[in-house]
Formats: structure tokens, C-alpha cells, sequence
């Protein structure tokens, strides 16, 4: 070992003459690209059909009572498959959110800067993520009472993505009382916020 | 539950890549791109190709980088009869490992011929190398039957 | 050397599962649960093996981890390997003393992309990857040389495919099967000269499940828990150019650290996707056929679920202890190109 933390550790590599002198490939391009035709599996399929419709499903846990958005097909309390599908409304509230001042490669159409949060939708037990907009960003905080921007009717198609964004809806805040983890037995999510 | 089938959606997963080569990876693809082939001596002084950092067996550092030929021996082969997006040729091709004249591990290619029938272990190729390289392992755009056209 | 056994095992396997992989796995790790009366408060470590690269999407992995209970928080770890891997992880968590029982699942869902071509980037990314060299080409490139050497022959390789395919008879997970002449085998073309069609294995997707328990447990839950006697893995070397493909150390050295051969072997569940690596295999094992039963459920070769394969060949030994059918198996996963990683157990009834 050396004094000098910068020096290489591995000793020099002896070129053959033909390589001495010549100016040095230092990288190279190595893309990678797989193709595939994924399936959503079924409870996955019920909620992107229900979005086409603009619906929102969650799933009912058999054991705790929680609701929990998008439906997977077991609920994480109960280890159980889904045996109830529920219908949320397309309403809620910012649980946390973060303010990006930088783009993204291949996102041209978000404005800068953007805020994603995330949103616990009224009856769920757990949040997800979306964009929140029509406000302005120093504005948006905890509590933020919001409701889906649905695209176009002629746009919609079985994709989460038919909610374009979040917005204010003008009602007053939630004032958000724990942040306890949904596995508390017994608990309805109800219990996780309270009006201001 | 839901009776309805499933859906599907067309999915790419796609990164676009750029390694660092470092002076052992960077000389075997500075000799590509210059119209060569190198690999490393080993301590027991058989030759590595393509060349490696560590020797496999003992983890000793390699540094000695030497030239070998860009032609060499099949010494094992398999048709490839329908090839598969991105593989080196649209028609079918023999994939190889090839021991280069003055090497002593086979580096592994495509052998562009006829038919099956036109490979066996032990017969002599070399390489066709790209007019336009840029240091990479596809500089080498295959190896042909050496009796090609010589 | 605390006793630990594999007390339960539970598998499903089909072409196409169009479920999600929670969907798919749940009734996997339910069936074992329910075999031992084991709940999630019960299983002191959950453990399992898969890849993201296998189905395309981000967490298809980790989310089936929903289907353990996970809330409230369990103690959980994965590997981006074979679920054979996941159960060592587990058999040492065991050895610890750090737990009694464990949950342990591996499963792929290779459907929705082309697993041959998701393997082609486990090679060498300057040299070998971007020729894309398939995992079929690959395997080819091994059977010439065991071929051109005298180590196999075409009519070794469809033996081995037909005993595969008779025994998979008998297996309802079994994706290939069927009463199969060698000759009539040896007349269909080549599909990747020098290998046919019935040289390469039956993709599936599926998964498996496996609870080990220690001593207490183990006889509380299962009639005849195999025990698992001993259990190592080690890898071969990166550099393809460089290996012997006519071998296999990594299987003859875990082989025998284990001493395999020191007592009689009943049955061999050997995790060779291909008809040449069975005769690989057999050989670095030490194995004798005529006393041994080699892969009695068909083998990988005529089911292979990716990530799924080796967890199912210890499962598929360990359930033929559990039924009285044998004593003592060893079961033998693997991962990579040419056999360069594998893992072997010895269970005893």
C-alpha cells in the first residue's frame, strides 16, 4: 500500500508494441433491451377495467377490515386472496408529497416544477402515488383535501394513467392525527385522519 | 372474484449502457478497433482470450497483454437455425468458440457458413473484420471458413 | 450441527400462468402452511428466490412477498437466485440458532418475455454479451464438446430424455411427458445441432414452496420430516473460455464435502435443464445409476421453471422421504451458463 490514496492498486499493464502509443478505447456502449408481452394478472385486470370506466377499485383485507388500492389479489395483512373488491371515490387527501425542480429524460409534458404526492383516497388504508397540480407548488402541504383530473372520455382506456392529476378541491384540510402502520388490527382507516 | 381474462401490454425494457473498459478490457477493444486481437499471459505462460484482470485460478493480477492471430481453430460449434433478434445475423449461422492462433481458451463467435454441414471441430477460421470499427467485440463481424476465399 | 428438516413442499407449474405472481404463488405457500398447521405468526423467517428480469416488471419479485403476511413486519430476506439458494440462506439462519422455522419459496413467471434471451445477459457483457448468444446456443456449445470427447452420445442424451419423459408420467407438474422410443428421438431433426428438441427443457412458469423446521417443530408438524444432513454450494469461474465444459467442480466439490457417495443414494433429484448436463452431473456426483433413482419427477428437463427449478428438485426429494418411498436422496440445484454454480443436499428420512 502506498501513501498516496489515489494511486492504482493493481499493477501497470504491459501493452504488446502494436498497442503502445495508440490513443485508448476507455468505454464502451453496451445497451440493453429485453421485450416483453406482460399480463396484469386478475385482480389488476378488474381495477384497469374499472378505471376505463372511471372507477376506482380497492381490495377488502378478510382479516383486518382495510382497504387497500390497487388491488393485487392478496391483502399484505391477511396473506389471504382477495375476496371483496370495494369501490373508492375518486377523492382524498396529500398524505406527504415532494416538490422536483429538475426534469425527467423521456417527461417532457411535466411542467417544471412538479409536485408528486401521496394520495390516500377517502375509505383507503394506503396511499399511492400522483401528481398534484393546480396549485401552486410552495402551496401544496399535509392534509390537502384533492380530487382525480380525469382525461378526456375519448382518452380513456384500462390504464391508471386515465387520471391526468390531483387537484385542490377547495374543501378545508385534513388535519392528519398519526401515521401509524396499517397493521394495527382492528383499526379502520378512518381512524388515520381527523377534520380540521 | 374477477371472471374476466387478463389484460396484456407490450413492454420494453431498455437501458442505454456505457461501460468503462479499464486498461485490460480497454486494450482487448483498442486492438479490435485497430484491426487485431490481444489477450493476457497467465504466471503458468499460457494465454487468456479475451483477456482478463485476475487469473481464474489463483486471483494472481495479469499484465502482460500480448497480440495473437485473428484466425484460429472451431474447437466447438452450434447451429443456429433461427436466429433471434439481435444476434449477430438475421439468417442461420453456427455459433463457436474459437481458439486463436497463439491462444490457449477459445473466444466465443459467430461462423457465418452454408449449412451444418460445413462446420466440424477442429477446422480453421478467420476473422472479417468490419470496415468501420469502434472497439467492440462485433468489430470482428464473424469468422468465415479459412478455405473462403483465403 | 442443529437438525433441521424439510417438513413440507408444495409446487404448481404450467406453460403460461396469465395470474400475477402473487396470484400464482399464494396457493404455493398456502398449501405448505396448511400441510404443517404452520400460520404466519408461526414461521420465524421468510426467504425466497426470483428475478424482476424474468417477467419485465419492476418488484414482480418482491411483491409476492403480500402472500406471507407481511404486516405486521416479518423477518424477511430474498436472493436474486434460485429458491435452492433461499433455503440455504434459511438452513443457516436455522444453524444460528436465529430461528426454528422458515418459509421458503422460488418461482418465475418467464412467460411474457424470452427466458433464452433474459440469459444471455448473465454473460460477459464486453466479449460474449452483446453477440447475445442464447441460452440454448450456449448449452449447444457444451454438449459438442461432451459429444466430440466421448463423454455422451445423441443416443445417451435421448435416453436420458425418455426415462425424463416416462417418469414425468407420473408427475401432474410435469410440462413434457410421455412414452417415447429412443429411436424414434433420435429421428426428429436437430433443433440447435447437436441439440434436439427433447435435449432442451420444458419452460414453465411456477413456483415452489418448502418449510424447514428445526427438531421440536419438525416432529410436531410432519410424519416423516426429511432431514437435512448437510448442504453446500460453490461457483466456478466467470470467464466461459477459460472452464473445462466437460466439468462441473463446483458440483464435485460440494459433492464431496458432503460425502454423497459415503451411503446408498434411493432417488437423485438433479436440477439439469439439459439432457447432457444429467450425464454431467451424474458423473461429478459420483453416481451410480443402477442403484439410483435419477430424478424420479421427470427432472427440470421436462418441467423448468426459472428461479423454481432447484428449489422443486429438493422438494420433489424431500416429499419422496416424507412418503416412505426412499431414505436417503440428494437433491442438486443449479445457476449459469455451463453448470458454473451449484448446490447439493443430502436428506435422510
Amino acid at each position: 500500500m502506498t501513501d498516496d490514496p489515489l494511486a492504482p492498486v493493481a499493477p501497470p499493464v504491459q501493452l504488446p508494441p502494436r498497442l503502445q502509443g495508440v490513443e485508448a478505447v476507455q468505454s464502451v456502449r453496451t445497451p440493453f433491451r429485453l421485450e416483453y408481452h406482460a399480463s396484469s394478472g386478475q385482480h389488476m385486470a378488474a381495477f384497469l377495467r374499472a378505471m376505463k370506466q372511471k372507477q376506482i377499485l380497492g381490495e377488502r383485507c378478510p382479516t383486518t377490515g382495510q382497504v387497500f388500492v390497487p388491488p393485487r389479489g392478496v391483502t399484505p395483512t391477511s396473506g389471504l386472496e382477495t375476496t371483496e373488491l370495494v369501490e373508492l371515490p375518486d377523492t382524498g387527501y396529500v398524505e406527504s408529497f415532494c416538490i422536483t425542480r429538475v426534469p425527467i429524460p423521456g417527461r417532457d409534458d411535466l411542467e417544471l416544477p412538479y409536485v408528486s404526492a401521496w394520495v390516500v383516497l377517502d375509505g383507503a388504508s394506503v396511499g399511492f402515488i400522483g401528481l398534484v397540480a393546480g396549485i401552486p407548488a410552495d402551496e401544496v402541504r399535509l392534509g390537502l383535501r384533492v380530487k382525480a383530473v380525469w382525461r378526456p372520455d375519448e382518452e380513456l382506456r384500462e390504464t391508471a394513467d386515465n387520471i391526468h392529476h390531483w387537484a385542490p378541491t377547495g374543501e378545508a384540510d385534513v388535519r392528519i392525527a398519526s401515521y401509524e402502520l396499517i397493521g394495527a388490527p382492528g383499526r379502520p382507516p378512518a381512524e388515520r385522519q381527523v377534520r380540521a | 372474484m374477477p371472471d374476466e381474462g387478463v389484460l396484456h401490454a407490450d413492454v420494453t425494457l431498455e437501458y442505454p449502457f456505457t461501460r468503462s473498459t479499464g486498461p485490460v478490457v480497454g486494450a482487448f477493444l483498442t486492438a479490435l478497433r485497430e484491426g487485431f486481437v490481444v489477450g493476457i499471459e497467465r504466471p503458468d505462460g499460457t494465454v487468456l482470450v479475451p483477456p482478463c484482470e485476475y487469473d481464474p485460478a489463483t486471483a494472481a493480477p495479469l499484465t502482460e497483454v500480448v497480440e495473437v492471430g485473428d484466425a484460429g481453430v472451431v474447437t466447438s460449434w452450434c447451429w443456429n437455425g433461427e436466429p433471434r433478434k439481435g444476434q449477430p445475423f438475421d439468417a442461420p449461422y453456427a455459433w463457436a468458440l474459437i481458439r486463436l492462433d497463439g491462444a490457449d481458451t477459445p473466444l466465443l463467435h459467430a461462423v457465418r457458413a452454408s449449412g451444418p454441414d460445413a462446420l466440424a471441430t477442429g477446422m480453421r477460421v478467420r476473422a472479417v473484420w468490419r470496415a468501420e470499427r469502434e472497439g467492440h467485440i462485433c468489430d470482428i463481424e464473424c469468422f468465415v471458413p479459412e478455405a473462403e476465399g483465403g | 450441527m442443529i437438525d433441521v428438516a424439510v417438513v413440507a413442499y408444495a409446487a404448481r407449474q404450467q406453460p403460461v400462468f396469465d395470474e400475477n405472481e402473487i396470484e400464482m404463488m399464494a396457493p404455493v405457500i398456502e398449501d405448505v402452511r396448511v400441510a404443517t398447521g404452520l400460520g404466519p405468526d408461526d414461521l420465524d423467517f421468510t426467504c425466497s428466490g426470483s428475478s424482476d428480469f424474468l417477467a419485465g416488471a419492476a418488484f414482480s419479485f418482491v411483491m409476492t412477498v403480500d402472500a406471507t403476511r407481511p404486516v405486521p413486519p416479518i423477518v424477511e430476506s430474498h436472493v436474486e437466485m434460485d429458491g435452492a439458494w433461499a433455503l440455504y440462506e434459511a438452513w443457516v439462519k436455522l444453524q444460528l440458532g436465529e430461528a426454528k422455522t422458515a418459509l421458503i419459496y422460488g418461482y418465475g413467471k418467464s412467460s411474457p418475455g424470452s427466458l433464452r434471451d433474459v440469459l444471455a445477459t448473465q454473460l460477459d457483457p464486453y466479449a460474449a454479451g452483446p453477440l447475445k448468444a442464447d441460452a440454448f446456443g450456449i448449452a449447444g456449445l457444451q454438449a459438442r464438446y461432451m459429444l466430440d470427447a466421448g463423454d455422451v452420445t445423441e443416443a445417451r442424451m435421448a435416453e436420458i430424455a425418455a426415462r425424463s419423459m416416462a417418469s414425468a408420467e407420473s408427475n401432474p407438474l410435469s410440462i413434457r411427458k410421455g412414452t417415447r422410443r429412443v429411436e424414434e428421438l433420435l429421428a426428429e431433426p436437430y433443433l440447435h445441432d447437436p441439440l434436439r428438441a427433447h435435449d432442451v427443457p420444458a419452460r414453465a412458469d411456477g413456483g415452489a414452496a418448502v418449510i424447514l423446521a428445526t427438531r421440536e417443530v419438525a416432529e410436531r408438524v410432519c410424519e416423516r420430516p426429511a432431514w437435512v444432513r448437510g448442504i453446500d454450494h460453490r461457483m466456478d469461474i466467470h470467464h466461459l473460455g477459460a472452464r473445462d465444459p466437460r466439468r462441473a467442480p463446483s458440483a464435485a466439490i460440494a459433492a464431496q464435502a458432503l460425502a454423497v457417495t459415503a451411503d446408498k443414494i434411493d432417488v437423485a433429484e438433479l436440477d439439469a435443464p439439459f439432457t447432457h448436463q444429467e450425464a454431467l452431473l451424474a458423473t461429478e456426483l459420483g453416481l451410480d445409476s443402477e442403484a439410483t433413482t435419477i430424478n424420479p419427477s421427470g427432472g427440470s428437463l421436462c418441467g423448468h421453471v426459472m428461479m423454481g427449478a432447484g428449489l422443486t428438485r429438493i422438494g420433489e426429494a424431500a416429499a419422496r422421504i416424507h412418503r416412505g418411498e426412499a431414505d436417503r436422496a440428494v437433491a442438486h440445484a443449479t445457476s449459469g451458463p455451463w453448470l458454473q454454480q451449484n448446490l447439493v443436499a443430502v436428506m435422510e428420512g
